[in-house]
């Protein structure tokens, strides 16, 4: 059936035509730029946590609490978290568009990621704005 | 199990001009009528250090095995027909001498041969090239002008030629498109030759349908695909700048400048 079509005008354009959007446009530019900013918020982050002053044995509830108190750590917390999930996923759905071989496996693979990168954002979302520093342990 | 010496070929009848050396081509080969899978063969062939790999296949198809296949047409490197992986790296085997593969002094020379990866081999070291034509057509590679017809000739000051001469020298010979990893890992990619070619229109100033070859180009399968992994630009023997063009019709996609 498909064989006889092919025959029948075998100089075809094959591929649908252009869609016309520029959503492969921006994801190319926003990963340009969400890495730029991660290298700064992420480096800060590992300097911050690891090194300074006593490095990651200061780390505490108390620590945590008194970081996020201040809107400042909250928003870096939440522009890394943000961005580097967005990133992270790009990346990965472009190694699934790349890597997998038949449509079923790939469109799966995406409805997996993304449901992983909803959770995680919505979750951490939720805990860096509704963080209560007088939670009982 | 015992160790199996890989069969010899009889290459005795291959004439050896005087300054030859014998040097080993092992050539991938696959009868698709035979074969399940392709397997390697070797040939041991008198070369002179100023022989084209090209010399040393068709001795070994004159002489040694007729059935051997593998395209070629002009044989000075302009037709693109014999564009094979030899070494490992796309080449055209018109264009590599013997005397840049010879291995040191007193050791055995073997050159490897392979068809290019990523299209599908019909027979020995030849592929379906239809797979790579097909994006090169879905660019729209002619020149597309509305308006009157002009009388006389388009013309073109030297500095607008000048914009996009790289990529006019493009043969279609396929050594960029299969060595693309991308391209390896999904066909549906236009790869880098479509991508040269569409540059070679949408930057010629006697063009007119730059909008429609950047918004093919602009899709899923388009120029943001490309990892510039600069394959494409080692594999080119035409020395285009490969990877370059594909990033200015990225540049000329993320600011509208053509």
């Amino acid at each position: 059936m498909s064989e006889s079509l092919t025959l029948d005008k075998p100089r075809s354009p094959r591929r649908p035509a252009a869609r016309r959007n520029n959503f492969e446009l921006y994801s190319w530019a926003f990963m340009r730029i969400s890495g730029l900013a991660l290298v700064i918020l992420v480096l800060g982050h590992l300097f911050i946590m690891n090194i300074l002053d006593g490095g990651v044995h200061r780390i505490n509830f108390a620590f945590v609490a008194g970081r996020w108190s201040s809107p400042f750590w909250q928003f870096w917390d939440l522009a890394m978290l943000w961005l580097a999930q967005l990133h992270g996923g790009n990346g990965l759905r472009t190694i699934i568009d790349d890597y997998a071989r038949k449509d079923t496996t790939r469109f799966w693979l995406k409805m997996l990621l993304y449901v992983a990168m909803a959770v995680i954002l919505v979750l951490g979302t939720l805990v860096i704005f509704t963080f209560d520093p007088n939670i009982t342990a | 199990m015992t160790a199996v010496a890989e069969p010899t070929n009889d290459t005795s009848q291959i004439p050896a001009p005087e300054g030859s050396v014998t040097i080993t081509v092992k050539i991938l080969r696959f009868n698709p009528e035979i074969d399940n899978e392709p397997h390697w063969e070797s040939y041991d062939v008198p070369a002179l250090p100023t022989d084209r790999v090209l010399n040393l296949l068709m001795n070994i198809k004159s002489y040694a095995d007729g059935t051997l296949s593998f395209r070629r047409s002009c044989a000075h490197g302009i037709c693109g027909s014999d564009a094979m992986q030899i070494n490992g790296i796309n080449r055209l085997a018109c264009k590599v001498l013997v005397k840049d593969l010879l291995a040191k002094e007193g050791k055995q020379t073997t050159v490897t041969v392979a068809p290019i990866k990523g299209l599908p081999t019909m027979k020995d070291l030849y592929v379906d090239m239809e797979p790579f034509f097909e994006a090169f057509r879905a660019v729209k590679p002619y020149l597309i002008a509305y308006g009157n017809e002009p009388t006389g000739e388009r013309y073109q000051s030297a500095a607008d030629r000048e914009r996009f001469d790289d990529t006019t020298k493009c043969i279609l010979c396929a050594c960029c498109t299969s060595s693309c990893p991308v391209y390896w890992a999904d066909g549906s990619y236009f790869g880098p030759a479509a991508i040269v070619n569409a540059h070679r229109f949408i930057f010629d100033s006697r063009d007119e349908a730059a909008e429609e070859r950047l918004d093919i180009l602009n899709d899923t399968e388009g120029v943001w695909r490309c990892r510039t992994t600069f394959n494409c630009t080692d594999a080119c023997p035409r020395g285009i700048q490969v990877t370059k063009a594909i990033q200015e019709v990225k540049r000329a996609l993320l600011f509208k400048r053509t």
